[in-house]
Protein backbone atom coordinates (compact mmCIF):
# COMPACT_ATOMS: atom_id res chain seq x y z
CA UNK A 1 0.00 0.00 0.00
CA UNK A 2 1.03 3.58 -0.47
CA UNK A 3 2.01 5.60 2.53
CA UNK A 4 -0.03 8.61 1.54
CA UNK A 5 -3.07 9.08 3.74
CA UNK A 6 -5.91 11.44 2.99
CA UNK A 7 -6.54 13.93 5.74
CA UNK A 8 -10.07 14.86 6.65
CA UNK A 9 -10.99 18.18 5.12
CA UNK A 10 -12.52 20.12 7.97
CA UNK A 11 -15.12 22.62 6.80
CA UNK A 12 -17.05 25.23 8.71
CA UNK A 13 -20.43 24.17 10.11
CA UNK A 14 -23.60 25.91 9.08
CA UNK A 15 -27.27 25.99 9.85
CA UNK A 16 -29.97 27.47 7.66
CA UNK A 17 -31.98 29.98 9.65
CA UNK A 18 -34.98 30.14 7.33
CA UNK A 19 -35.87 27.65 4.59
CA UNK A 20 -36.88 29.26 1.30
CA UNK A 21 -40.30 28.40 -0.05
CA UNK A 22 -40.48 26.38 -3.26
CA UNK A 23 -41.93 28.76 -5.84
CA UNK A 24 -40.93 27.62 -9.29
CA UNK A 25 -41.92 23.92 -8.99
CA UNK A 26 -45.28 22.27 -8.42
CA UNK A 27 -45.13 20.65 -5.02
CA UNK A 28 -48.26 18.71 -5.91
CA UNK A 29 -49.95 18.77 -9.31
CA UNK A 30 -53.03 17.04 -10.64
CA UNK A 31 -52.24 14.79 -13.60
CA UNK A 32 -53.68 15.75 -16.99
CA UNK A 33 -56.96 14.22 -18.15
CA UNK A 34 -55.28 11.87 -20.61
CA UNK A 35 -52.82 10.70 -17.99
CA UNK A 36 -55.65 10.04 -15.56
CA UNK A 37 -57.80 8.16 -18.09
CA UNK A 38 -54.90 6.03 -19.26
CA UNK A 39 -54.27 5.10 -15.64
CA UNK A 40 -57.60 3.29 -15.50
CA UNK A 41 -56.99 -0.41 -16.06
CA UNK A 42 -60.36 -1.11 -17.65
CA UNK A 43 -59.90 1.64 -20.22
CA UNK A 44 -56.57 0.29 -21.40
CA UNK A 45 -57.79 -3.31 -21.57
CA UNK A 46 -61.01 -2.34 -23.34
CA UNK A 47 -59.01 -0.47 -25.96
CA UNK A 48 -57.07 -3.65 -26.71
CA UNK A 49 -60.35 -5.56 -27.08
CA UNK A 50 -61.75 -2.94 -29.46
CA UNK A 51 -58.58 -3.18 -31.53
CA UNK A 52 -58.89 -6.99 -31.81
CA UNK A 53 -62.55 -6.75 -32.80
CA UNK A 54 -61.68 -4.16 -35.46
CA UNK A 55 -58.97 -6.39 -36.94
CA UNK A 56 -61.41 -9.35 -37.05
CA UNK A 57 -64.18 -7.33 -38.72
CA UNK A 58 -61.85 -5.78 -41.29
CA UNK A 59 -60.16 -9.09 -42.10
CA UNK A 60 -63.41 -11.00 -42.64
CA UNK A 61 -64.89 -8.20 -44.77
CA UNK A 62 -61.88 -7.35 -46.94
CA UNK A 63 -60.25 -10.77 -47.09
CA UNK A 64 -61.92 -13.48 -49.17
CA UNK A 65 -63.14 -15.49 -46.21
CA UNK A 66 -65.85 -18.13 -46.43
CA UNK A 67 -68.50 -16.91 -43.92
CA UNK A 68 -69.53 -20.48 -43.13
CA UNK A 69 -66.04 -21.10 -41.73
CA UNK A 70 -65.32 -17.68 -40.26
CA UNK A 71 -68.23 -15.26 -39.92
CA UNK A 72 -67.72 -11.56 -39.38
CA UNK A 73 -67.75 -10.19 -35.87
CA UNK A 74 -70.96 -8.31 -36.55
CA UNK A 75 -72.78 -11.48 -37.71
CA UNK A 76 -71.73 -13.33 -34.56
CA UNK A 77 -72.72 -10.39 -32.39
CA UNK A 78 -76.12 -10.21 -34.05
CA UNK A 79 -76.71 -13.94 -33.44
CA UNK A 80 -75.63 -13.51 -29.82
CA UNK A 81 -78.13 -10.67 -29.43
CA UNK A 82 -80.93 -12.65 -31.10
CA UNK A 83 -80.35 -15.76 -29.03
CA UNK A 84 -80.27 -13.61 -25.92
CA UNK A 85 -83.61 -12.09 -26.85
CA UNK A 86 -85.19 -15.41 -27.77
CA UNK A 87 -84.08 -16.88 -24.47
CA UNK A 88 -82.16 -19.74 -26.12
CA UNK A 89 -78.79 -18.48 -24.92
CA UNK A 90 -79.95 -17.83 -21.36
CA UNK A 91 -81.38 -21.33 -21.23
CA UNK A 92 -78.05 -22.85 -22.31
CA UNK A 93 -76.13 -20.61 -19.89
CA UNK A 94 -78.47 -21.63 -17.10
CA UNK A 95 -78.00 -25.37 -17.80
CA UNK A 96 -74.19 -24.99 -17.74
CA UNK A 97 -74.08 -22.70 -14.71
CA UNK A 98 -76.38 -24.98 -12.74
CA UNK A 99 -74.03 -27.96 -13.19
CA UNK A 100 -71.03 -25.75 -12.56
CA UNK A 101 -72.29 -24.28 -9.29
CA UNK A 102 -73.30 -27.74 -8.10
CA UNK A 103 -69.86 -29.18 -8.84
CA UNK A 104 -68.02 -26.11 -7.55
CA UNK A 105 -69.76 -26.02 -4.19
CA UNK A 106 -69.39 -29.78 -3.71
CA UNK A 107 -65.69 -29.51 -4.62
CA UNK A 108 -65.04 -26.66 -2.20
CA UNK A 109 -66.89 -28.39 0.64
CA UNK A 110 -64.92 -31.60 0.06
CA UNK A 111 -61.67 -29.60 -0.06
CA UNK A 112 -62.55 -27.92 3.26
CA UNK A 113 -63.20 -31.31 4.87
CA UNK A 114 -59.87 -32.69 3.62
CA UNK A 115 -58.09 -29.54 4.82
CA UNK A 116 -59.48 -29.61 8.33
CA UNK A 117 -58.37 -33.23 8.51
CA UNK A 118 -54.96 -32.23 7.16
CA UNK A 119 -54.47 -29.45 9.73
CA UNK A 120 -55.50 -31.65 12.64
CA UNK A 121 -53.17 -34.55 12.02
CA UNK A 122 -49.95 -35.40 10.29
CA UNK A 123 -51.51 -38.41 8.55
CA UNK A 124 -54.23 -36.11 7.22
CA UNK A 125 -51.62 -33.75 5.89
CA UNK A 126 -49.71 -36.61 4.25
CA UNK A 127 -52.92 -37.99 2.80
CA UNK A 128 -53.87 -34.65 1.31
CA UNK A 129 -50.49 -33.95 -0.21
CA UNK A 130 -50.35 -37.45 -1.73
CA UNK A 131 -53.84 -37.12 -3.17
CA UNK A 132 -53.22 -33.66 -4.63
CA UNK A 133 -49.90 -34.81 -6.07
CA UNK A 134 -51.74 -37.68 -7.78
CA UNK A 135 -54.86 -35.93 -9.02
CA UNK A 136 -53.70 -32.36 -9.65
CA UNK A 137 -51.77 -33.23 -12.86
CA UNK A 138 -54.59 -35.48 -14.08
CA UNK A 139 -56.95 -33.59 -16.42
CA UNK A 140 -60.40 -33.98 -14.89
CA UNK A 141 -61.88 -34.52 -18.35
CA UNK A 142 -59.93 -37.76 -18.64
CA UNK A 143 -62.18 -39.18 -15.94
CA UNK A 144 -65.25 -38.54 -18.08
CA UNK A 145 -65.38 -42.02 -19.74
CA UNK A 146 -65.29 -43.63 -16.28
CA UNK A 147 -67.89 -41.22 -15.00
CA UNK A 148 -70.13 -42.07 -17.95
CA UNK A 149 -69.80 -45.76 -17.09
CA UNK A 150 -70.59 -45.18 -13.43
CA UNK A 151 -73.21 -42.45 -13.55
CA UNK A 152 -74.55 -42.61 -17.11
CA UNK A 153 -75.01 -39.76 -19.57
CA UNK A 154 -76.31 -36.97 -17.43
CA UNK A 155 -75.77 -34.30 -14.82
CA UNK A 156 -74.12 -36.60 -12.23
CA UNK A 157 -71.24 -37.39 -14.63
CA UNK A 158 -70.70 -33.70 -15.36
CA UNK A 159 -70.78 -32.84 -11.67
CA UNK A 160 -68.29 -35.62 -10.97
CA UNK A 161 -65.66 -34.28 -13.38
CA UNK A 162 -66.32 -30.71 -12.23
CA UNK A 163 -65.72 -31.70 -8.62
CA UNK A 164 -62.43 -33.25 -9.64
CA UNK A 165 -61.31 -30.11 -11.39
CA UNK A 166 -62.09 -27.89 -8.37
CA UNK A 167 -61.22 -30.06 -5.41
CA UNK A 168 -57.49 -30.56 -5.93
CA UNK A 169 -56.74 -27.04 -7.08
CA UNK A 170 -58.46 -25.52 -4.05
CA UNK A 171 -57.03 -28.07 -1.62
CA UNK A 172 -53.49 -27.68 -2.91
CA UNK A 173 -53.28 -23.92 -2.80
CA UNK A 174 -55.11 -23.63 0.52
CA UNK A 175 -52.80 -26.21 2.05
CA UNK A 176 -49.79 -24.33 0.73
CA UNK A 177 -51.30 -21.14 2.14
CA UNK A 178 -51.73 -22.73 5.57
CA UNK A 179 -48.13 -23.89 5.60
CA UNK A 180 -46.97 -20.35 4.88
CA UNK A 181 -48.78 -18.81 7.85
CA UNK A 182 -46.04 -17.35 10.00
CA UNK A 183 -45.04 -18.99 13.26
CA UNK A 184 -45.66 -15.68 15.03
CA UNK A 185 -49.33 -15.52 13.99
CA UNK A 186 -49.80 -19.14 15.02
CA UNK A 187 -48.30 -18.41 18.43
CA UNK A 188 -50.49 -15.31 18.81
CA UNK A 189 -53.58 -17.42 18.12
CA UNK A 190 -52.60 -20.00 20.68
CA UNK A 191 -51.62 -17.32 23.19
CA UNK A 192 -55.21 -16.04 23.23
CA UNK A 193 -56.63 -19.49 23.74
CA UNK A 194 -57.56 -20.64 20.22
CA UNK A 195 -57.49 -24.40 19.57
CA UNK A 196 -58.92 -26.82 17.03
CA UNK A 197 -61.58 -25.68 14.56
CA UNK A 198 -61.81 -22.07 15.86
CA UNK A 199 -58.03 -21.84 15.42
CA UNK A 200 -58.33 -22.99 11.80
CA UNK A 201 -61.11 -20.55 10.95
CA UNK A 202 -59.97 -17.54 12.97
CA UNK A 203 -56.23 -17.70 12.31
CA UNK A 204 -55.27 -20.02 9.45
CA UNK A 205 -58.09 -19.21 7.01
CA UNK A 206 -57.83 -15.41 7.13
CA UNK A 207 -54.02 -15.52 7.26
CA UNK A 208 -53.92 -17.76 4.18
CA UNK A 209 -56.78 -16.01 2.45
CA UNK A 210 -54.69 -14.76 -0.46
CA UNK A 211 -53.73 -18.35 -1.33
CA UNK A 212 -57.27 -19.60 -0.74
CA UNK A 213 -58.60 -17.00 -3.14
CA UNK A 214 -56.02 -17.99 -5.75
CA UNK A 215 -57.12 -21.61 -5.31
CA UNK A 216 -60.77 -20.67 -5.71
CA UNK A 217 -59.96 -18.70 -8.86
CA UNK A 218 -57.88 -21.47 -10.40
CA UNK A 219 -60.53 -24.00 -9.37
CA UNK A 220 -63.23 -21.90 -10.99
CA UNK A 221 -61.28 -21.64 -14.26
CA UNK A 222 -60.57 -25.40 -14.27
CA UNK A 223 -64.20 -26.18 -13.54
CA UNK A 224 -65.55 -23.94 -16.29
CA UNK A 225 -63.13 -25.38 -18.85
CA UNK A 226 -63.74 -28.97 -17.81
CA UNK A 227 -67.48 -28.53 -17.88
CA UNK A 228 -67.59 -26.95 -21.34
CA UNK A 229 -65.22 -29.66 -22.53
CA UNK A 230 -67.36 -32.42 -21.07
CA UNK A 231 -70.49 -30.97 -22.62
CA UNK A 232 -68.81 -31.20 -26.01
CA UNK A 233 -68.85 -34.96 -25.58
CA UNK A 234 -72.50 -35.20 -24.68
CA UNK A 235 -75.22 -32.78 -23.65
CA UNK A 236 -77.14 -33.49 -20.53
CA UNK A 237 -79.69 -36.28 -20.79
CA UNK A 238 -82.79 -35.77 -22.98
CA UNK A 239 -80.94 -33.46 -25.37
CA UNK A 240 -81.02 -30.54 -22.93
CA UNK A 241 -77.40 -29.46 -23.32
CA UNK A 242 -75.52 -26.43 -22.03
CA UNK A 243 -73.13 -24.08 -23.78
CA UNK A 244 -70.60 -26.79 -24.67
CA UNK A 245 -73.31 -28.88 -26.27
CA UNK A 246 -74.49 -25.81 -28.23
CA UNK A 247 -70.97 -25.25 -29.56
CA UNK A 248 -70.74 -28.88 -30.68
CA UNK A 249 -74.25 -29.08 -32.14
CA UNK A 250 -74.11 -25.81 -34.07
CA UNK A 251 -70.61 -26.55 -35.34
CA UNK A 252 -71.88 -29.85 -36.68
CA UNK A 253 -74.65 -28.03 -38.54
CA UNK A 254 -72.25 -25.36 -39.89
CA UNK A 255 -74.16 -22.66 -37.97
CA UNK A 256 -70.82 -20.99 -37.36
CA UNK A 257 -72.15 -17.63 -36.08
CA UNK A 258 -73.94 -19.60 -33.35
CA UNK A 259 -70.66 -21.29 -32.42
CA UNK A 260 -69.03 -17.90 -32.04
CA UNK A 261 -71.99 -16.58 -30.07
CA UNK A 262 -71.70 -19.52 -27.67
CA UNK A 263 -67.95 -18.99 -27.37
CA UNK A 264 -68.61 -15.32 -26.54
CA UNK A 265 -70.97 -16.40 -23.81
CA UNK A 266 -68.33 -18.75 -22.36
CA UNK A 267 -65.74 -15.97 -22.39
CA UNK A 268 -68.07 -13.30 -21.01
CA UNK A 269 -69.17 -15.49 -18.11
CA UNK A 270 -65.52 -16.20 -17.36
CA UNK A 271 -64.72 -12.48 -17.39
CA UNK A 272 -67.69 -11.58 -15.21
CA UNK A 273 -66.83 -14.12 -12.55
CA UNK A 274 -63.15 -13.17 -12.58
CA UNK A 275 -63.49 -9.39 -12.79
CA UNK A 276 -66.68 -8.76 -10.87
CA UNK A 277 -66.99 -11.49 -8.29
CA UNK A 278 -63.41 -12.48 -7.47
CA UNK A 279 -62.05 -8.99 -7.98
CA UNK A 280 -64.52 -7.49 -5.52
CA UNK A 281 -63.86 -10.19 -2.98
CA UNK A 282 -60.16 -9.42 -3.34
CA UNK A 283 -60.66 -5.69 -2.90
CA UNK A 284 -62.75 -6.09 0.23
CA UNK A 285 -60.43 -8.65 1.81
CA UNK A 286 -56.77 -9.22 0.99
CA UNK A 287 -56.26 -5.78 -0.54
CA UNK A 288 -57.95 -4.01 2.33
CA UNK A 289 -55.76 -6.00 4.73
CA UNK A 290 -52.58 -5.10 2.84
CA UNK A 291 -51.77 -8.74 2.01
CA UNK A 292 -51.89 -8.11 -1.71
CA UNK A 293 -51.33 -4.99 -3.79
CA UNK B 1 -18.33 -23.84 31.93
CA UNK B 2 -19.65 -22.71 35.27
CA UNK B 3 -16.55 -24.15 36.90
CA UNK B 4 -14.44 -21.29 35.55
CA UNK B 5 -16.49 -18.74 37.40
CA UNK B 6 -14.35 -15.88 38.59
CA UNK B 7 -17.10 -13.36 38.96
CA UNK B 8 -16.99 -10.50 41.31
CA UNK B 9 -18.67 -11.99 44.35
CA UNK B 10 -21.35 -9.32 44.51
CA UNK B 11 -23.02 -10.60 41.36
CA UNK B 12 -23.31 -14.22 42.35
CA UNK B 13 -26.04 -15.50 44.62
CA UNK B 14 -27.89 -12.29 45.31
CA UNK B 15 -31.02 -13.04 47.27
CA UNK B 16 -34.18 -11.03 46.64
CA UNK B 17 -34.45 -8.07 48.95
CA UNK B 18 -38.00 -8.82 50.03
CA UNK B 19 -37.97 -12.57 50.63
CA UNK B 20 -41.45 -12.44 52.15
CA UNK B 21 -43.04 -11.53 48.80
CA UNK B 22 -44.32 -14.48 46.77
CA UNK B 23 -42.84 -14.71 43.28
CA UNK B 24 -45.20 -14.40 40.32
CA UNK B 25 -43.15 -16.72 38.26
CA UNK B 26 -40.84 -19.41 39.55
CA UNK B 27 -38.54 -21.01 37.01
CA UNK B 28 -36.98 -24.01 38.64
CA UNK B 29 -34.07 -25.88 37.08
CA UNK B 30 -35.48 -25.71 33.59
CA UNK B 31 -33.76 -27.44 30.69
CA UNK B 32 -35.28 -26.71 27.31
CA UNK B 33 -34.50 -28.55 24.11
CA UNK B 34 -35.75 -28.17 20.60
CA UNK B 35 -35.21 -30.16 17.45
CA UNK B 36 -34.13 -28.93 14.06
CA UNK B 37 -34.22 -31.28 11.08
CA UNK B 38 -30.87 -32.77 12.01
CA UNK B 39 -30.00 -31.78 15.56
CA UNK B 40 -31.38 -31.81 19.03
CA UNK B 41 -30.33 -28.55 20.59
CA UNK B 42 -30.23 -27.83 24.27
CA UNK B 43 -31.19 -24.20 24.47
CA UNK B 44 -31.12 -23.72 28.21
CA UNK B 45 -29.59 -25.88 30.90
CA UNK B 46 -31.01 -25.93 34.43
CA UNK B 47 -32.05 -22.32 34.49
CA UNK B 48 -33.60 -21.03 37.69
CA UNK B 49 -34.89 -17.62 38.58
CA UNK B 50 -37.84 -15.92 40.22
CA UNK B 51 -39.83 -12.96 39.05
CA UNK B 52 -41.61 -10.86 41.66
CA UNK B 53 -44.65 -8.60 41.29
CA UNK B 54 -43.97 -5.36 39.42
CA UNK B 55 -40.55 -6.59 38.32
CA UNK B 56 -39.17 -5.28 35.10
CA UNK B 57 -37.21 -8.45 34.69
CA UNK B 58 -34.76 -8.42 31.80
CA UNK B 59 -33.20 -11.56 30.37
CA UNK B 60 -29.98 -10.48 28.72
CA UNK B 61 -27.45 -12.47 26.79
CA UNK B 62 -25.69 -12.88 23.47
CA UNK B 63 -27.46 -14.64 20.64
CA UNK B 64 -27.57 -18.40 21.17
CA UNK B 65 -27.96 -18.18 24.92
CA UNK B 66 -31.51 -19.49 24.72
CA UNK B 67 -33.19 -16.38 26.07
CA UNK B 68 -35.93 -16.35 23.43
CA UNK B 69 -36.41 -20.11 23.83
CA UNK B 70 -36.71 -19.59 27.56
CA UNK B 71 -39.41 -16.98 27.00
CA UNK B 72 -41.26 -19.35 24.67
CA UNK B 73 -41.04 -21.97 27.41
CA UNK B 74 -42.61 -19.55 29.90
CA UNK B 75 -45.30 -18.73 27.33
CA UNK B 76 -46.04 -22.46 27.16
CA UNK B 77 -45.03 -23.13 23.55
CA UNK B 78 -42.19 -25.42 24.66
CA UNK B 79 -42.17 -28.01 27.39
CA UNK B 80 -39.12 -28.39 29.61
CA UNK B 81 -37.35 -31.75 29.56
CA UNK B 82 -36.21 -31.12 33.12
CA UNK B 83 -37.46 -28.86 35.90
CA UNK B 84 -40.68 -26.89 35.92
CA UNK B 85 -42.07 -23.41 35.67
CA UNK B 86 -44.79 -22.21 37.99
CA UNK B 87 -46.98 -19.18 37.50
CA UNK B 88 -48.51 -18.19 40.82
CA UNK B 89 -47.92 -21.74 42.01
CA UNK B 90 -49.50 -23.45 38.98
CA UNK B 91 -47.26 -25.45 36.68
CA UNK B 92 -47.17 -23.98 33.16
CA UNK B 93 -48.31 -26.53 30.59
CA UNK B 94 -49.78 -24.74 27.58
CA UNK B 95 -50.01 -21.24 26.15
CA UNK B 96 -52.66 -19.17 27.81
CA UNK B 97 -53.92 -15.62 28.15
CA UNK B 98 -52.49 -15.32 31.67
CA UNK B 99 -49.11 -14.81 30.00
CA UNK B 100 -49.34 -12.46 27.02
CA UNK B 101 -46.50 -12.28 24.63
CA UNK B 102 -45.25 -9.34 22.59
CA UNK B 103 -43.06 -10.53 19.73
CA UNK B 104 -40.27 -8.85 17.85
CA UNK B 105 -41.94 -9.37 14.47
CA UNK B 106 -44.37 -6.76 13.17
CA UNK B 107 -46.57 -9.51 11.70
CA UNK B 108 -47.82 -10.46 15.15
CA UNK B 109 -50.87 -8.29 14.49
CA UNK B 110 -53.69 -9.97 12.62
CA UNK B 111 -53.63 -8.11 9.31
CA UNK B 112 -57.33 -8.74 8.70
CA UNK B 113 -58.36 -6.90 11.82
CA UNK B 114 -58.17 -3.22 12.66
CA UNK B 115 -56.24 -1.90 15.65
CA UNK B 116 -59.46 -2.10 17.65
CA UNK B 117 -60.26 -5.54 16.20
CA UNK B 118 -56.88 -6.92 17.16
CA UNK B 119 -57.39 -5.98 20.79
CA UNK B 120 -61.04 -7.04 21.06
CA UNK B 121 -60.09 -10.34 19.38
CA UNK B 122 -57.70 -11.03 22.26
CA UNK B 123 -60.15 -9.88 24.93
CA UNK B 124 -63.04 -11.98 23.59
CA UNK B 125 -61.11 -15.15 22.77
CA UNK B 126 -58.88 -14.91 25.83
CA UNK B 127 -61.99 -15.02 28.00
CA UNK B 128 -61.49 -11.57 29.47
CA UNK B 129 -64.70 -10.09 28.08
CA UNK B 130 -68.08 -11.55 27.31
CA UNK B 131 -69.58 -8.88 25.09
CA UNK B 132 -68.26 -6.90 22.16
CA UNK B 133 -69.24 -3.60 23.82
CA UNK B 134 -67.31 -4.39 26.97
CA UNK B 135 -64.28 -5.43 24.93
CA UNK B 136 -64.38 -2.25 22.85
CA UNK B 137 -64.45 -0.15 25.99
CA UNK B 138 -61.39 -1.82 27.50
CA UNK B 139 -59.61 -1.84 24.13
CA UNK B 140 -60.19 1.87 23.69
CA UNK B 141 -58.75 2.61 27.09
CA UNK B 142 -55.53 0.80 26.17
CA UNK B 143 -55.41 2.33 22.70
CA UNK B 144 -55.41 5.70 24.43
CA UNK B 145 -52.71 4.54 26.82
CA UNK B 146 -50.37 3.78 23.92
CA UNK B 147 -51.38 7.05 22.23
CA UNK B 148 -53.05 5.52 19.21
CA UNK B 149 -56.49 7.09 19.52
CA UNK B 150 -57.75 8.13 16.09
CA UNK B 151 -56.06 5.01 14.68
CA UNK B 152 -58.43 2.45 16.17
CA UNK B 153 -60.10 1.70 12.82
CA UNK B 154 -56.85 1.52 10.87
CA UNK B 155 -55.57 -1.77 9.48
CA UNK B 156 -52.07 -2.80 10.63
CA UNK B 157 -50.47 -2.45 7.20
CA UNK B 158 -51.09 1.30 7.32
CA UNK B 159 -49.15 1.68 10.58
CA UNK B 160 -45.43 2.28 11.09
CA UNK B 161 -43.30 -0.30 12.86
CA UNK B 162 -43.36 1.59 16.14
CA UNK B 163 -47.15 1.94 16.01
CA UNK B 164 -47.55 -1.77 15.29
CA UNK B 165 -45.48 -2.61 18.35
CA UNK B 166 -47.60 -0.22 20.41
CA UNK B 167 -50.74 -2.05 19.28
CA UNK B 168 -49.15 -5.36 20.22
CA UNK B 169 -48.23 -3.96 23.65
CA UNK B 170 -51.75 -2.55 24.10
CA UNK B 171 -53.25 -5.91 23.11
CA UNK B 172 -51.10 -7.79 25.60
CA UNK B 173 -51.62 -5.23 28.40
CA UNK B 174 -55.39 -5.08 27.87
CA UNK B 175 -55.51 -8.74 28.88
CA UNK B 176 -53.99 -7.72 32.23
CA UNK B 177 -51.91 -10.91 32.32
CA UNK B 178 -50.08 -12.12 35.40
CA UNK B 179 -46.91 -11.53 33.51
CA UNK B 180 -46.21 -9.71 30.27
CA UNK B 181 -43.64 -11.42 28.08
CA UNK B 182 -41.67 -9.29 25.61
CA UNK B 183 -39.32 -10.91 23.13
CA UNK B 184 -36.98 -8.18 21.88
CA UNK B 185 -40.02 -6.04 21.10
CA UNK B 186 -38.02 -3.02 19.99
CA UNK B 187 -35.18 -4.77 18.15
CA UNK B 188 -36.65 -4.18 14.69
CA UNK B 189 -37.25 -0.47 15.28
CA UNK B 190 -34.97 2.41 14.34
CA UNK B 191 -32.87 3.88 17.13
CA UNK B 192 -35.00 7.01 17.67
CA UNK B 193 -38.29 5.10 17.80
CA UNK B 194 -36.74 2.47 20.03
CA UNK B 195 -35.73 5.09 22.58
CA UNK B 196 -39.17 6.62 22.53
CA UNK B 197 -40.80 3.21 22.97
CA UNK B 198 -38.55 2.41 25.93
CA UNK B 199 -39.61 5.65 27.58
CA UNK B 200 -43.27 4.95 26.91
CA UNK B 201 -42.98 1.44 28.28
CA UNK B 202 -41.48 2.82 31.49
CA UNK B 203 -44.30 5.36 31.71
CA UNK B 204 -46.90 2.62 31.25
CA UNK B 205 -45.17 0.64 33.96
CA UNK B 206 -45.28 3.65 36.25
CA UNK B 207 -49.05 3.84 35.70
CA UNK B 208 -50.03 0.22 36.21
CA UNK B 209 -47.01 -1.55 37.72
CA UNK B 210 -47.41 -4.69 35.66
CA UNK B 211 -44.91 -7.54 35.85
CA UNK B 212 -42.89 -7.86 32.69
CA UNK B 213 -40.19 -10.20 31.45
CA UNK B 214 -38.23 -8.51 28.73
CA UNK B 215 -35.71 -10.28 26.52
CA UNK B 216 -32.99 -8.27 24.84
CA UNK B 217 -29.42 -8.51 23.65
CA UNK B 218 -28.69 -4.83 24.15
CA UNK B 219 -26.93 -4.07 27.41
CA UNK B 220 -28.01 -0.45 27.28
CA UNK B 221 -31.64 -1.37 26.76
CA UNK B 222 -31.42 -3.87 29.60
CA UNK B 223 -30.13 -1.26 32.02
CA UNK B 224 -32.68 1.34 30.94
CA UNK B 225 -35.74 -0.90 30.85
CA UNK B 226 -34.94 -3.41 33.57
CA UNK B 227 -35.26 -3.23 37.30
CA UNK B 228 -33.44 -6.53 37.54
CA UNK B 229 -31.28 -8.15 34.92
CA UNK B 230 -30.65 -11.85 34.46
CA UNK B 231 -27.49 -12.42 32.50
CA UNK B 232 -27.18 -15.66 30.57
CA UNK B 233 -24.19 -17.32 29.00
CA UNK B 234 -24.54 -19.25 25.76
CA UNK B 235 -24.24 -22.85 24.50
CA UNK B 236 -26.23 -24.00 26.33
CA UNK B 237 -27.96 -21.10 28.06
CA UNK B 238 -27.19 -20.93 31.75
CA UNK B 239 -27.70 -18.30 34.37
CA UNK B 240 -24.56 -16.30 34.86
CA UNK B 241 -25.70 -13.55 37.17
CA UNK B 242 -28.55 -11.39 38.33
CA UNK B 243 -27.97 -7.69 38.88
CA UNK B 244 -30.13 -4.78 39.98
CA UNK B 245 -30.75 -1.92 37.61
CA UNK B 246 -33.82 -0.31 39.16
CA UNK B 247 -31.98 2.98 39.71
CA UNK B 248 -31.24 3.57 36.06
CA UNK B 249 -33.43 5.09 33.37
CA UNK B 250 -32.93 7.22 30.29
CA UNK B 251 -32.09 10.18 32.49
CA UNK B 252 -28.71 8.87 33.52
CA UNK B 253 -27.55 7.22 30.31
CA UNK B 254 -23.85 7.98 30.16
CA UNK B 255 -23.74 8.75 33.88
CA UNK B 256 -20.93 7.24 35.92
CA UNK B 257 -22.99 4.57 37.71
CA UNK B 258 -24.80 3.68 34.52
CA UNK B 259 -21.54 3.22 32.67
CA UNK B 260 -20.07 1.22 35.50
CA UNK B 261 -22.99 -1.19 35.49
CA UNK B 262 -22.91 -1.42 31.73
CA UNK B 263 -19.20 -2.20 31.91
CA UNK B 264 -19.69 -4.84 34.55
CA UNK B 265 -22.34 -6.59 32.49
CA UNK B 266 -20.24 -6.26 29.39
CA UNK B 267 -17.32 -7.95 31.11
CA UNK B 268 -19.48 -10.84 32.26
CA UNK B 269 -20.73 -11.49 28.75
CA UNK B 270 -17.38 -10.86 27.17
CA UNK B 271 -15.59 -13.26 29.52
CA UNK B 272 -17.70 -16.03 28.05
CA UNK B 273 -16.88 -15.13 24.51
CA UNK B 274 -13.15 -15.40 25.14
CA UNK B 275 -13.67 -18.73 26.81
CA UNK B 276 -15.69 -19.94 23.88
CA UNK B 277 -13.08 -18.95 21.34
CA UNK B 278 -10.46 -20.83 23.32
CA UNK B 279 -12.43 -24.01 23.66
CA UNK B 280 -14.02 -24.15 20.24
CA UNK B 281 -11.13 -25.54 18.14
CA UNK B 282 -10.80 -28.60 20.35
CA UNK B 283 -14.29 -29.75 19.41
CA UNK B 284 -13.77 -29.42 15.70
Amino acid sequence: MTDTTTDIYIRPEFEVSKLETATNVDVERRLSLIERISNINAVRKFTILLGLVAIWEIYTRIGDVEPLLFPTFSDSAVVLWETLLSGLMLEKVWVSLYVLVLGYIAGVVLAAAFLVFAVMSRIGSDFLSTMTAMFQPLPAISLLPLAMLWFGLGVPSLVFVTIHSVLWAVALSTHTGFMQVSETLRMVGRNYGLRGIPYVFMILVPAAFASILTGLKVGWAFAWRTLIGAELVFGAASGEGGLGWMIYEKGDNLDTPYVFAALFAVIVIGLIVENLIFRNVEISTVQKWGMQR
Amino acid sequence: MSATKDLTTEAAGVTPAAAAVEPVLDVDGVTLQYKTKEHLITATYRVSFQTYPADRFVILGPSGCGKSTLLKGIAGYLHPVEGEMRLKGNVIKDPGPDRCMVFQEFDQLLPWKTVMGNITFALLNGGKCETQAEAREIAYEYIRKVKLDRFEDTFPHMLSGGMKQRVAIARAMAMEPDVLLMDEPFAALDALTRRQMQEELLQLWDDTRFTVIFVTHSIEEAVIVGSRILIMSPHPGQVKAEVNAHLHTHDDVGGEDFRALQGRIHDMIFADRVLEEETQPQHV
